[in-house]
């Protein structure tokens, strides 16, 4: 596993682009510190561009690699080697890159910066975030063989993720807002890692305040250890389930 | 040495394998042949694994290869089309191939690394290298770990003639060693001096299973592919009998 998973790292390094990559985060980081006096304020600017950077980079970046390494992956299925374990290298290898690319970029003005509670948040957050978009890609580039089609659906799920889902809550939002719908937020809230990671995040710099009644609600849930703990395990669940997934349709694939 | 028991394989609604039945064993140089279609490439990569049949089972040394993978060490395979990640260089790959199996450096076959003169050439990324030389890295490959079973797909494709000569050499030195090589080739020419046995695939079936003597005797043809020509034009005759 970790010669196959060393060889993908070593693939992805000479690309450049995970390199890249990491410099930008970094350079919108400490330009975004640098702006804010205050470290929570700067944790919120920065919260905005990572819960929109990261989902992205991860998810293109991972569809386009998976499809360009369709050559790598047929040649080492035809090798003494077990499918499952190939694609768990590809994924570790993937998932390996650019988490670390976000923990240099992001995470060394944390350090430097912001070396708080909402910070470390922000940091674990972000780099779930890149995991579990990881997952979704190998799961996307899996089940569709076209190239082009693949990746049109690995940006279209991060338009879903990013965009099209908060609008969806938000309509439901004004449609039932005569009704205490503040506890179906919260499980509907499951249902994208994006916001679970924003509200993670918000929950830690005291803006909840501004969120009125519902921020209550969240602060109700999200502050406890139980709340807590059910959130971890769904980030959890988003990021090993479309992995899941894809690994029993890879096993059963034709190459 | 492996044996394949009714094997079927669909792609969507095209049958690309109908219920193949075939037994090959040690020390036969196997050529499958047919034309376009037929399903040889399908059958070989059922073989390995990487096409998974809708029935049907392989056994290799007389154990089922679903989903297994410990028996591909036994085998070494030649693409039609080798496909390589074009960032790494030609040492890289072959690095990566020893990596995988782990085979003692002294105990690897670098007969086809010297007379393909690889060496020189280290340092080229895959990216760059035209068809031929593309060849000649996969026939190193597949040669390189002492595979009891050789399976080429279409090895003359693309070498220049004093390469091909040199790989049918190798392959005639690997026949006498006892092991099972099958190769498929539209250059029936090339497969003369190699095959001593011969299936003809057909719309996804092995039309026939014989050795290339007996083939010889029935068509009273010298050369295979005239042996070839006689029984297609046979099975037309036939045909058109039943018309």
């Amino acid at each position: 596993m970790n010669k196959i998973m060393k060889y993908v790292i070593a693939d992805l390094l000479r690309s450049r682009a995970v390199l890249v990559y990491a410099v930008v985060l970094l350079v919108l980081s400490f330009s975004v510190f640098n702006i804010e006096d205050n470290a929570d304020k700067g944790v919120i600017s920065l919260l905005n561009i990572m819960l929109f950077v990261v989902p992205l980079v991860s998810i293109v970046f991972s569809t386009v690699y998976l499809y360009n390494s369709a050559e790598f992956i047929e040649l080492l299925v035809s090798q003494p080697l077990k499918r499952g374990m190939i694609w768990m290298s590809v994924f570790a290898g993937l998932a390996g890159a650019l988490g670390l690319a976000f923990l240099i970029g992001v995470g060394i003005p944390i350090v430097l910066y912001a070396f708080t509670v909402s910070g470390m948040v922000l940091l674990a957050c972000g780099v779930l975030l890149s995991l579990v978009f990881v997952s979704i890609a190998m799961w996307a580039a899996v089940r569709i063989r076209d190239k082009a089609k693949g990746i049109g659906l690995s940006m279209l799920l991060w338009l879903y993720f990013a965009l099209l889902f908060d609008a969806l809550v938000l309509f439901i939002l004004f449609q039932f807002s005569d009704y205490p719908i503040e506890n179906g937020m919260i499980a509907v809230s499951m249902l994208n890692p994006i916001d679970i990671s924003r509200i993670l995040i918000l929950l830690q710099v005291d803006l909840s305040a501004m969120m009125g009644y519902t921020g209550a609600v969240f602060r109700n849930f999200f502050g406890t250890g139980w709340g807590m703990a059910i959130t971890g395990v769904v980030l959890l669940l988003w990021l090993v389930a479309p992995m899941w997934f894809s690994l029993r349709f890879f096993d059963r694939r034709d190459l | 040495m492996i044996t394949i028991q009714h094997i079927s394989k669909r792609f969507g609604n095209f049958q690309v394998l109908r219920d193949v039945s075939l037994n090959l064993r040690g020390g036969q140089c196997v050529a499958l042949i047919g034309p376009n279609g037929s399903g040889k490439t399908t059958l070989i990569k059922a073989i390995l694994g990487m096409v998974m049949p809708q029935s049907g089972t392989v056994l290799f040394k007389g154990e089922s290869v679903g989903r297994q993978w410990e028996y591909r060490r036994g085998i070494g395979y030649m693409p039609q089309i080798g496909r390589y990640p074009e960032n790494m260089t030609i040492g890289q790959v072959l690095d990566m191939m020893k990596d995988i199996r782990k085979v003692p450096e002294e105990t690897l076959d670098r007969d086809l690394f010297e007379v393909f003169g690889l060496q020189a050439m280290l340092q080229k990324r895959m990216g760059t290298l035209s068809g031929g030389t593309r060849q000649k890295v996969s026939a190193c490959l597949a040669f390189m770990f002492n595979p009891e079973v050789l399976i080429l797909d279409e090895p003359t494709a693309g070498l220049d003639p004093v390469a091909t000569e040199l790989l049918k050499d190798k392959i005639l030195a690997e026949k006498s060693k006892n092991r099972l090589i099958v190769i498929t080739s539209h250059v029936l020419s090339d497969l003369d001096d190699l095959a001593t046995e011969v299936i003809y695939m057909h719309e996804g079936r092995p039309l026939f299973h014989k050795s290339l003597e007996t083939l010889k005797e029935e068509t009273g043809a010298d050369r295979l592919a005239k042996a070839i020509a006689k029984v297609m034009a046979n099975q037309e005759m036939m045909k058109e009998v039943i018309a």
